[in-house]
């Protein structure tokens, strides 16, 4: 837009106060929540409040050199996403500038000047587009009409848009197209529509489903500590709280990495800008090893660092969850990772002041539940509007996982208690944890998820069958949370009467209880072998840690003390499997539980021997 | 043209009020005239069609609703750059050579080449490398254990009383990189006292090293509104030799907590809502608009590292200064009051100071191969030699074995002999690593369970 375009209705700016101005002239034409644009600087900013005789708008970029009654147009459409081919492995900002493409074309500087206009996705470059649809077919919403090859990992489903439905009347033979390019002709009630790859959807309003269903499927992280303790479920949500220094970045990317969802939507929101390029730089070299890709090919970046613009911040987890949307309406996994909701509260905060509202507790608004609400309300395991090329209904799931940065660690604080409302799941990390090196850090006793009733019967069709040890995943869990909160009480005793003094059962606890910490729970992101657990090795590990303990306990019984326990060398193989056995070498996990075994019966051979002389 | 403007509505604090009549910029610098000797600064924070609010930068006394004249610059606040001149000399905030003796400004003269807007751009998180080479600061703790990232931002959290000045200015006297590179530091001295700041200038006069240093000094008895001017003026000074002219520049911002009370000033003044221990809800995203002024940019040469300095009140490190930065910065270096007591010096307090940038920086290309073991090792034995004293206290040394009393004697030589160091000891990387294996070697071998083999074999002292 070079002109003043006749047909945008247009007003003047009344008064400036850092990002937030009053705007005369458009308070009878625009409606809430609409974008408009500061003409002569190319700064947008989003209507917030309309009086009778102004509006107040929030600019998404910083407002100095301005001056009253700079022309204002109204640009007569909400905050809105470009969705089509285009998205995966690029980077954007909080309202969707392509950071990649700002940066190239103005390539002398590294900064962000104020005013870039660029399309969000490329308007010349061609895909390829493969038609599912013909002539005559009738489609509906949601529907697949044809597909993209967007990376190699993932195929792109091209969608009738949600606002339109009617009957082919033509569309373009497989080739190559842009998202802009005519690709069919719709006959809807009334009249004839050209249609493209291209569509938009709004980001405050969360994108149509059919239904929701109970989410019965993990999201598998390869974090131990989470796949069996505190497990989440594809479309479920948790929080990630933690003073600074315990690890929430490290456990986000990690689960990026590595987590069993198809795309990724990873939101930097206000946090810094060397953990972007670390993000850009790790993902671009590591290949998932099921293609052979770069791990980049599933990701949609989404990043507004701590020094970018507040309002800019405060729009970017929308952004990141409707883009989600939209690829789960494609019928995949999404997991929208946002780090941090603490400091999207933050911009919240900032806002509101500048608005003068009446705070409510630590000076956020009163208004932050239900903010926060409507962005963890969009997750969830839905069956979609539409249906595939096959005509079959499509599943797809949104899980987020936010972390919070709760100031000082204290949890009772306003954002991480409200999140803690609208979450199902709550990894607490634990700043002494984290002192002692003990990662991921979480807090076994103050961590919970609501998840494991739903996930049981996936567990149970993955299930190892071991003779030996009977229990299930959720036994497993049962019972490892037992020995962690009897350890707990011991160590507590220790401290008063000394650990010589404890019967040989409870050493016995203590003992386990620390093989269980040292070996299973903690975890180093940074192993190659030990990043990742698979499910298989995940139950193999645990059981043989459990089968140790039940063996152990009938050996006490018969009147072994701990000492002969402990002198089993194939302890100290089961307590290095984590970092020397790696996922696919199953086999080698069998071994050392037979081994186990003989060693335990040797042991009570020789003692039998002695015990008879 | 510049318009003057002779009446004040209302004078609160450090804001002035006036009745709007003319075009104005948001943003824009004012100066005020109240004598032909006395002009302030300031600038316009807020505007409607009735009234224009300005924030004065220097105090605001003797202004009087009709003795000041206001003119407006037209434009919002730039500082004046030189690519020669500046080497060795000492500014204030508004970026004018001042004589530190006097704080008088002196009569430098300084060719300018630019001109640049003090609140910059923010970084495109894009267009950023992930930092990977080092900065020796010839302090052994820092340099073995956090070595400092060019392009990282690094604070130390000190408190009341401990030798954060002295470390400053060692760090300023011998910081370098190693590869020959252009290297300049920008000293920034925040509400800092005379004394203090002359004795920062001596101490970088001695140093032989003042032609790579650039120093800004705002005095503890300046206007609060200037603290909150001097960091933007010392980093976008720090952008242009960066990313400009190539340069590695170490940017040290001391004491962040005199700026960060500036703020809070101000924020009362305004009426705002204050949000921890009275410090506004916006505290995160001021210090991030500084703190996040570091890095380095892709295809560019140069690089920003920062050292803010703070003082946590009453050494509380949750206090909303040092935790709003800790979110911010990557690591931090916190100083004991316990060991400088006991008279080590840096009183470093190791287990709790970390510098996460390191590990993909550190090893064969850029300091020495053993590298991260040894500093692994390091922390992890001095961990367990701090929990043998407090055995030691329980059942007296007779109760202890003979690995535990080598540990103590670990301990003792750790905090003797690698933290301990002369203030003006300047100690190469090869240096720090002797001493490293010195005192490691008091252990015995089998326990220095961190170190690969082929280590252990090159560099353990038996």
């Amino acid at each position: 837009m070079t002109e003043l375009d006749e047909n945008f209705q247009t007003g003047y700016i009344s008064a400036i106060n850092g990002t937030l101005i009053e705007v005369k002239g458009l308070e009878k034409s625009v409606k809430l929540h609409e974008l408009i644009k500061i003409f002569n600087y190319n700064i947008l900013g989003e209507v917030i409040q309309i009086y009778s005789d102004h509006v107040v708008v929030q600019c998404f970029e910083n407002t100095n050199n301005l001056q009253l009654n700079e022309n204002v147009v109204s640009l007569q459409e909400a905050l809105s996403m470009e969705l089509a081919p285009g998205l995966l492995s690029n980077i954007f900002d909080g309202i969707q500038r392509p950071l990649k493409e700002i940066y190239e074309g103005i390539k002398q500087s590294g900064f962000l000047q104020r005013g870039i206009e660029a399309p969000s996705l490329s308007r010349t470059k061609k895909w390829h587009f493969k038609p599912q649809k013909k002539v005559g077919d009738k489609i509906f919403p949601g529907d697949v009409i044809g597909e993209v090859q967007e990376t190699h990992l993932i195929s792109h489903k091209i969608m009738v848009p949600h606002h339109i439905s009617g009957e082919v009347v033509s569309i373009v033979k497989e080739g190559e197209y842009t998202i802009t390019d005519e690709i069919y002709f719709l006959k809807t009630k009334d009249k004839e529509e050209s249609m493209m790859m291209l569509q938009k959807w709004p980001v405050t309003k969360s994108r149509p489903f059919r239904t929701r269903l109970k989410p019965q499927r993990p999201l598998i992280t390869g974090l131990r500590v989470i796949d069996l303790l505190f497990p989440i479920a594809k479309g479920g949500t948790v929080a990630v709280p933690g003073g600074f220094g315990t690890g929430k970045t490290v456990i986000q990317q990690s689960i990026a990495k590595w987590c069993n969802a198809d795309i990724i939507v990873f939101i930097g929101c206000g946090e810094r800008g060397n953990e972007i390029a670390d993000v850009l730089k790790e993902f671009g070299t590591l290949i998932d090893p099921q293609s052979g890709r770069p791990l980049l090919e599933r990701i949609v970046l989404i990043a507004n660092t701590s020094n970018m613009p507040v309002s800019a911040r405060e729009a970017s987890i929308f952004s990141g969850v409707t883009i989600a949307e939209y690829y789960r309406d494609m019928g995949y996994d999404v997991a929208v990772l946002a780090d941090s909701t603490s400091r999207w509260a933050e911009s919240l905060r900032e806002i509101s002041g500048l608005l003068e509202e009446m705070p409510a507790e630590e000076g956020y608004p009163a208004y932050l539940p239900s903010k926060l609400s409507k962005f963890y309300e969009r997750a969830g395991c839905v069956k979609t509007v539409g249906l595939t090329k096959d005509g079959e209904e499509k599943i797809g799931t949104i899980s987020i996982i936010g972390s919070v940065s709760p100031p000082s660690g204290d949890f009772s604080e306003p954002v991480t208690s409200t999140t803690k409302r609208f979450v199902q799941a709550f990894w607490a990390l634990d700043a002494n944890l984290a002192y002692s090196k003990h990662y991921p850090a979480l807090n076994w006793f103050d961590s919970y998820s609501n998840y494991p009733e739903y996930l049981t019967e996936w567990w149970i069709e993955r299930d190892i069958d071991w003779p030996e040890i009977g229990y299930n995943w959720y036994q497993c869990r049962r019972e490892v949370n037992e020995i962690l909160s009897k350890e707990n009480e011991l160590l507590n005793i220790i401290q008063l009467i000394g650990e010589e003094n404890l019967p040989e059962m409870e050493k016995l606890d203590i003992f386990i209880g620390k093989i269980i910490r040292e070996s299973f729970l903690i975890q180093n992101a940074f192993d190659p072998i030990d990043a990742f657990t698979a499910v298989k090795k995940l139950l193999s590990q645990i059981k043989l840690i459990l089968l140790l303990y039940a063996e152990s306990k009938e050996l006490i019984q018969q009147g072994f003390v701990i000492e002969d326990i402990k002198s089993l060398t194939i302890i100290n193989e089961i307590m290095k499997l984590n970092i020397t056995i790696p996922n696919q070498e199953f086999l080698k996990i069998l071994n050392i539980k037979n081994q186990l075994i003989r060693e335990i019966e040797s042991l009570k051979l020789i003692s039998g021997v002695r015990k008879k002389v | 043209m510049s318009v003057i403007y002779k009446k004040i509505q209302q004078i609160v604090g450090p804001l002035l009020f006036l009745k709007n009549n003319h075009n104005v910029q948001y943003g824009e610098i004012v100066k005020i005239r109240t004598s032909e000797a006395d002009e302030k600064i300031g600038q316009v924070i807020k505007m409607n069609e009735e009234s224009i609010i300005i924030e004065v930068f220097e105090s605001t006394q003797g202004i009087s609703s009709e003795n000041a004249q206001i003119l407006f610059t037209e434009d919002t606040f730039k500082i004046k750059i030189s690519d020669t001149d500046m080497f060795g000399h000492t500014f204030n905030s508004l970026g004018i050579p001042i004589d530190i003796e006097t704080k008088k400004i002196s009569d430098l003269d300084i060719v300018t080449n630019v001109e640049r807007h003090i609140y910059g751009s923010p970084i495109n998180p894009f267009a950023r490398e992930y930092p990977s080479d080092v900065i020796q600061t010839g302090v052994s703790v820092i340099d073995g254990l956090f070595t400092l990232i060019r392009g990282q931002k690094l604070p130390i959290f000190s408190g009341q009383g401990l030798p954060h000045n002295k470390l400053a200015s060692q760090i300023v006297s011998q910081a370098r990189v190693l590869t020959g590179e252009p290297f300049l530091i920008i000293f920034c001295g925040i509400g800092i006292i005379e004394d203090e700041a002359i004795s920062f200038i001596n101490n970088f006069q001695k140093s032989g090293n003042i032609q790579n240093i650039i120093s800004f000094i705002n005095f503890a008895s300046d206007p609060i509104m200037e603290r909150l001017i001097i960091p933007r003026v010392a980093l976008t000074t720090a952008e242009y030799f960066a990313f400009e002219k190539d340069m590695h520049v170490l940017v040290i911002l001391i004491d962040m907590t005199n700026y960060a009370e500036a703020l809070r000033e101000l924020s009362s003044a305004k009426e705002e809502i204050p949000s921890r221990k009275g410090y506004p809800g916006y505290l995160y995203s001021d210090f991030a608009s500084l703190y996040e002024r570091t890095g380095k940019l892709k295809g560019k040469k140069g690089s920003i590292t920062q050292i803010p300095i703070l003082t946590m009140p009453n050494d509380d490190i949750s206090h909303p200064i040092p935790d709003t930065t800790g979110y911010i910065t990557e690591g931090q270096l916190v100083l004991s009051r316990k060991l400088h007591k006991m008279g080590i010096y840096p009183p470093f307090e190791v287990l709790s100071s970390i510098s996460r940038l390191m590990k993909d920086a550190i090893g064969e290309d850029t300091t020495r191969e053993d590298h991260a073991d040894v500093s692994s090792q390091l922390l992890s034995s001095y961990s367990s030699a701090l929990e043998t004293r407090d055995l030691l206290s329980i059942v007296g040394e007779d109760g202890l074995n003979f690995d535990q009393k080598n540990l103590l004697k670990f301990g003792d030589g750790f905090e003797q002999r690698f933290l301990n160091q002369n203030i003006d000891e300047n100690r190469e990387y090869l240096k720090t690593f002797t001493i490293g294996w010195d005192i490691l070697s008091i252990l015995p071998r089998n326990q220095l369970f961190r170190i690969h083999q082929k280590y252990l074999d090159k560099y353990y002292i038996e």
